[in-house]
Protein backbone atom coordinates (compact mmCIF):
# COMPACT_ATOMS: atom_id res chain seq x y z
CA UNK A 1 0.00 0.00 0.00
CA UNK A 2 1.26 3.61 -0.81
CA UNK A 3 1.78 5.99 2.14
CA UNK A 4 -0.49 7.78 -0.11
CA UNK A 5 -3.34 5.31 0.33
CA UNK A 6 -3.02 5.44 3.96
CA UNK A 7 -3.05 9.40 4.75
CA UNK A 8 -6.41 8.97 2.10
CA UNK A 9 -7.64 5.88 4.01
CA UNK A 10 -6.82 7.84 7.57
CA UNK A 11 -8.20 11.14 6.24
CA UNK A 12 -4.75 12.12 7.65
CA UNK A 13 -3.14 15.70 7.58
CA UNK A 14 1.03 14.97 6.93
CA UNK A 15 2.89 16.62 9.05
CA UNK A 16 6.34 16.00 7.15
CA UNK A 17 8.19 14.11 4.53
CA UNK A 18 7.44 14.30 0.80
CA UNK A 19 7.28 10.83 -0.94
CA UNK A 20 3.95 9.37 -0.21
CA UNK A 21 4.83 7.45 -3.55
CA UNK A 22 6.46 5.04 -1.20
CA UNK A 23 5.25 1.85 -0.76
CA UNK A 24 4.17 -0.17 2.89
CA UNK A 25 4.19 -3.43 3.17
CA UNK A 26 3.42 -4.13 6.53
CA UNK A 27 1.95 -2.19 9.98
CA UNK A 28 2.10 -2.04 13.47
CA UNK A 29 0.32 -0.32 16.18
CA UNK A 30 1.34 -0.04 19.67
CA UNK A 31 2.21 2.70 22.34
CA UNK A 32 4.74 -0.01 23.70
CA UNK A 33 8.32 0.42 21.80
CA UNK A 34 9.63 -2.74 22.98
CA UNK A 35 6.64 -4.31 20.91
CA UNK A 36 7.12 -2.62 17.97
CA UNK A 37 10.94 -3.35 18.36
CA UNK A 38 10.23 -7.42 18.85
CA UNK A 39 8.89 -6.82 15.13
CA UNK A 40 10.67 -7.08 12.00
CA UNK A 41 9.39 -6.43 8.79
CA UNK A 42 11.04 -4.35 6.38
CA UNK A 43 9.29 -1.19 4.89
CA UNK A 44 6.57 -1.08 7.29
CA UNK A 45 4.07 1.99 8.80
CA UNK A 46 3.76 2.68 12.60
CA UNK A 47 0.47 3.39 14.18
CA UNK A 48 0.68 4.72 17.96
CA UNK A 49 -0.75 6.84 20.30
CA UNK A 50 2.27 7.83 22.04
CA UNK A 51 4.03 11.05 21.44
CA UNK A 52 7.74 11.62 22.44
CA UNK A 53 11.39 11.23 20.49
CA UNK A 54 11.83 7.70 21.20
CA UNK A 55 9.00 6.88 19.37
CA UNK A 56 10.51 8.33 16.14
CA UNK A 57 13.77 6.30 17.22
CA UNK A 58 12.31 2.78 17.72
CA UNK A 59 10.76 3.68 14.36
CA UNK A 60 14.08 4.54 12.83
CA UNK A 61 15.50 1.83 14.18
CA UNK A 62 13.43 -0.92 12.77
CA UNK A 63 13.60 0.96 8.88
CA UNK A 64 10.29 2.47 9.16
CA UNK A 65 8.81 4.57 6.22
CA UNK A 66 5.94 6.38 8.18
CA UNK A 67 4.67 6.90 11.73
CA UNK A 68 0.94 7.35 11.83
CA UNK A 69 -0.48 9.43 15.45
CA UNK A 70 -4.03 8.38 16.12
CA UNK A 71 -6.58 10.63 18.43
CA UNK A 72 -4.74 13.27 16.71
CA UNK A 73 -2.02 12.93 18.68
CA UNK A 74 0.51 15.92 17.56
CA UNK A 75 4.35 15.33 17.23
CA UNK A 76 7.03 17.81 18.94
CA UNK A 77 9.24 20.21 16.96
CA UNK A 78 11.50 18.06 18.19
CA UNK A 79 10.07 15.10 16.93
CA UNK A 80 9.77 16.46 13.55
CA UNK A 81 13.38 17.21 13.06
CA UNK A 82 14.62 13.88 13.86
CA UNK A 83 12.16 12.67 11.78
CA UNK A 84 12.95 14.70 8.44
CA UNK A 85 16.59 13.83 9.28
CA UNK A 86 15.95 10.22 8.25
CA UNK A 87 13.11 10.85 5.49
CA UNK A 88 10.06 9.52 7.36
CA UNK A 89 6.91 10.58 6.74
CA UNK A 90 4.71 11.81 9.92
CA UNK A 91 1.10 12.26 9.80
CA UNK A 92 -1.99 12.63 12.20
CA UNK A 93 -5.59 11.36 12.12
CA UNK A 94 -8.47 11.72 14.59
CA UNK A 95 -9.35 8.39 14.29
CA UNK A 96 -8.43 6.08 17.19
CA UNK A 97 -6.39 2.91 17.32
CA UNK A 98 -8.33 0.48 16.55
CA UNK A 99 -10.45 1.70 13.75
CA UNK A 100 -7.24 3.28 12.17
CA UNK A 101 -5.84 -0.40 12.43
CA UNK A 102 -8.81 -1.67 11.17
CA UNK A 103 -8.84 0.28 7.79
CA UNK A 104 -5.39 0.05 6.78
CA UNK A 105 -6.23 -3.91 7.21
CA UNK A 106 -9.65 -3.98 5.43
CA UNK A 107 -7.99 -2.48 2.56
CA UNK A 108 -5.31 -5.10 2.12
CA UNK A 109 -2.48 -4.26 4.42
CA UNK A 110 -0.62 -7.22 6.93
CA UNK A 111 -0.22 -7.14 10.00
CA UNK A 112 3.04 -8.72 11.60
CA UNK A 113 4.80 -11.33 9.79
CA UNK A 114 1.63 -12.39 7.79
CA UNK A 115 0.85 -12.55 4.22
CA UNK A 116 -2.56 -12.36 2.90
CA UNK B 1 44.23 -8.96 13.13
CA UNK B 2 43.16 -5.89 11.55
CA UNK B 3 42.40 -2.72 14.30
CA UNK B 4 38.50 -2.83 14.84
CA UNK B 5 36.24 0.44 14.01
CA UNK B 6 35.51 1.77 17.84
CA UNK B 7 32.29 4.18 18.63
CA UNK B 8 32.46 5.40 22.18
CA UNK B 9 29.12 7.28 23.53
CA UNK B 10 28.70 8.08 27.51
CA UNK B 11 24.92 7.72 28.25
CA UNK B 12 23.03 10.66 29.82
CA UNK B 13 21.00 8.90 32.58
CA UNK B 14 19.02 12.52 33.28
CA UNK B 15 17.19 13.03 30.33
CA UNK B 16 15.24 11.00 28.95
CA UNK B 17 14.02 11.98 25.97
CA UNK B 18 18.01 12.17 24.47
CA UNK B 19 17.50 8.07 25.30
CA UNK B 20 18.52 6.30 22.18
CA UNK B 21 20.31 9.24 20.78
CA UNK B 22 23.92 6.75 20.48
CA UNK B 23 21.83 4.00 18.66
CA UNK B 24 20.63 6.57 16.27
CA UNK B 25 24.12 7.72 15.78
CA UNK B 26 25.78 4.04 15.59
CA UNK B 27 23.59 3.71 12.80
CA UNK B 28 24.03 6.11 10.38
CA UNK B 29 27.67 5.42 11.51
CA UNK B 30 27.39 1.47 10.34
CA UNK B 31 25.91 2.59 7.43
CA UNK B 32 28.39 4.48 6.36
CA UNK B 33 31.06 1.43 6.78
CA UNK B 34 28.88 -0.40 3.87
CA UNK B 35 27.38 -3.49 6.54
CA UNK B 36 24.04 -4.54 5.90
CA UNK B 37 20.59 -3.18 6.27
CA UNK B 38 19.66 -6.43 8.42
CA UNK B 39 22.87 -6.20 10.40
CA UNK B 40 22.25 -2.79 10.66
CA UNK B 41 18.94 -3.41 12.08
CA UNK B 42 20.15 -6.29 15.07
CA UNK B 43 23.00 -4.21 16.30
CA UNK B 44 21.59 -1.23 16.34
CA UNK B 45 17.88 -2.35 18.16
CA UNK B 46 19.95 -4.32 20.46
CA UNK B 47 21.95 -1.44 21.46
CA UNK B 48 18.84 0.97 21.53
CA UNK B 49 17.04 -1.30 24.03
CA UNK B 50 20.15 -1.49 26.43
CA UNK B 51 20.91 2.50 26.09
CA UNK B 52 17.01 2.87 27.27
CA UNK B 53 17.61 0.17 29.34
CA UNK B 54 20.41 1.93 31.01
CA UNK B 55 18.59 5.45 31.37
CA UNK B 56 15.80 4.07 33.14
CA UNK B 57 17.26 1.34 34.86
CA UNK B 58 21.01 2.51 36.09
CA UNK B 59 21.29 6.28 36.15
CA UNK B 60 23.31 5.91 32.38
CA UNK B 61 26.55 4.72 31.26
CA UNK B 62 28.74 4.22 28.80
CA UNK B 63 27.85 1.88 25.45
CA UNK B 64 31.24 0.95 23.03
CA UNK B 65 30.58 -0.61 19.44
CA UNK B 66 33.86 -2.39 18.15
CA UNK B 67 33.38 -3.14 14.16
CA UNK B 68 35.60 -6.30 13.75
CA UNK B 69 35.95 -7.81 10.08
CA UNK B 70 33.79 -10.94 11.10
CA UNK B 71 31.44 -9.58 13.89
CA UNK B 72 30.59 -6.52 15.95
CA UNK B 73 30.42 -6.75 19.49
CA UNK B 74 28.29 -3.92 21.83
CA UNK B 75 29.62 -3.16 25.35
CA UNK B 76 27.25 -1.33 27.74
CA UNK B 77 28.33 -0.27 31.17
CA UNK B 78 27.13 1.61 33.85
CA UNK B 79 27.29 1.82 37.88
CA UNK B 80 23.41 1.06 38.97
CA UNK B 81 22.26 -0.91 41.42
CA UNK B 82 22.69 -4.26 39.10
CA UNK B 83 20.14 -6.77 38.25
CA UNK B 84 19.40 -9.02 41.38
CA UNK B 85 18.45 -12.10 39.44
CA UNK B 86 19.26 -12.53 35.93
CA UNK B 87 17.68 -15.36 34.61
CA UNK B 88 14.61 -13.68 35.70
CA UNK B 89 14.80 -10.34 34.68
CA UNK B 90 15.73 -12.06 31.26
CA UNK B 91 11.78 -13.63 31.35
CA UNK B 92 9.39 -11.71 28.97
CA UNK B 93 7.17 -9.28 30.61
CA UNK B 94 9.14 -9.14 33.68
CA UNK B 95 9.98 -5.33 34.13
CA UNK B 96 10.72 -3.23 37.75
CA UNK B 97 10.11 -0.14 35.29
CA UNK B 98 7.68 2.53 37.26
CA UNK B 99 4.52 3.33 35.72
CA UNK B 100 5.81 6.32 34.95
CA UNK B 101 8.09 4.99 32.48
CA UNK B 102 5.25 2.82 30.95
CA UNK B 103 3.51 5.82 30.00
CA UNK B 104 6.49 6.39 27.97
CA UNK B 105 6.47 3.45 26.03
CA UNK B 106 8.77 1.30 27.38
CA UNK B 107 8.70 -0.96 30.59
CA UNK B 108 6.89 -4.02 28.97
CA UNK B 109 9.57 -6.22 30.13
CA UNK B 110 10.60 -7.18 26.51
CA UNK B 111 14.30 -5.56 26.18
CA UNK B 112 16.18 -7.87 26.98
CA UNK B 113 14.79 -10.80 25.42
CA UNK B 114 15.17 -8.19 22.46
CA UNK B 115 18.28 -7.66 23.06
CA UNK B 116 19.21 -11.87 23.08
CA UNK B 117 16.73 -12.39 20.24
CA UNK B 118 18.21 -10.05 18.02
CA UNK B 119 22.41 -10.84 18.31
CA UNK B 120 24.34 -13.95 18.01
CA UNK B 121 25.73 -13.70 21.88
CA UNK B 122 25.03 -12.14 25.18
CA UNK B 123 26.62 -11.89 28.21
CA UNK B 124 25.66 -10.20 31.43
CA UNK B 125 27.96 -9.58 34.34
CA UNK B 126 26.24 -7.64 37.16
CA UNK B 127 26.96 -7.24 40.93
CA UNK B 128 24.38 -5.42 43.36
CA UNK B 129 24.87 -2.12 44.21
CA UNK B 130 27.88 -1.76 41.97
CA UNK B 131 26.64 -2.07 38.25
CA UNK B 132 25.88 -3.85 34.75
CA UNK B 133 28.48 -4.57 32.09
CA UNK B 134 26.64 -6.66 28.98
CA UNK B 135 28.30 -7.32 25.88
CA UNK B 136 26.73 -8.31 22.57
CA UNK B 137 28.16 -9.81 19.12
CA UNK B 138 26.81 -9.60 16.17
CA UNK B 139 28.42 -12.01 13.68
CA UNK B 140 28.56 -10.39 9.85
N1 LIG C 1 21.26 -1.81 33.11
C1 LIG C 1 20.40 -2.27 34.05
N2 LIG C 1 20.63 -1.97 35.36
C2 LIG C 1 19.80 -2.44 36.31
N3 LIG C 1 18.72 -3.20 36.07
C3 LIG C 1 18.44 -3.52 34.79
C4 LIG C 1 19.26 -3.08 33.71
N4 LIG C 1 18.76 -3.58 32.56
C5 LIG C 1 17.67 -4.29 32.90
N5 LIG C 1 17.47 -4.28 34.24
C6 LIG C 1 16.42 -5.00 35.01
O1 LIG C 1 15.90 -6.03 34.19
C7 LIG C 1 14.50 -5.83 34.01
C8 LIG C 1 14.07 -6.30 32.62
O2 LIG C 1 14.67 -5.48 31.61
P1 LIG C 1 13.95 -5.37 30.19
O3 LIG C 1 13.74 -6.76 29.66
O4 LIG C 1 14.72 -4.43 29.34
O5 LIG C 1 12.53 -4.79 30.55
P2 LIG C 1 12.09 -3.29 30.91
O6 LIG C 1 13.22 -2.37 30.59
O7 LIG C 1 10.91 -3.08 30.04
O8 LIG C 1 11.76 -3.31 32.37
C9 LIG C 1 14.26 -4.37 34.24
O9 LIG C 1 12.94 -4.07 34.63
C10 LIG C 1 15.26 -4.10 35.37
O10 LIG C 1 14.76 -4.54 36.62
MG1 LIG D 1 14.19 -2.40 28.78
Amino acid sequence: MKIAQIKELLNAEVICGEDLEREVYSACGSDMMSDVLAYVKDQAVLLTGLVNPQVVRTAEMMDMLCIVFVRSKTPTQEMIELASCSGMVLMKTDKRMYEACGKLYAHGLCGNGEVR
Amino acid sequence: MTEAVRFHFSVDGDDFSSAGQASVQVKKSLRQLGISPETIRRVSVAMYEGEINMVIHAGGGYADVLVFEDHIEIQLVDQGPGIADIELAMQEGFSTAPDNIRSLGFGAGMGLPNMKRYTDSMEIESKLGEGTKITMRVNL
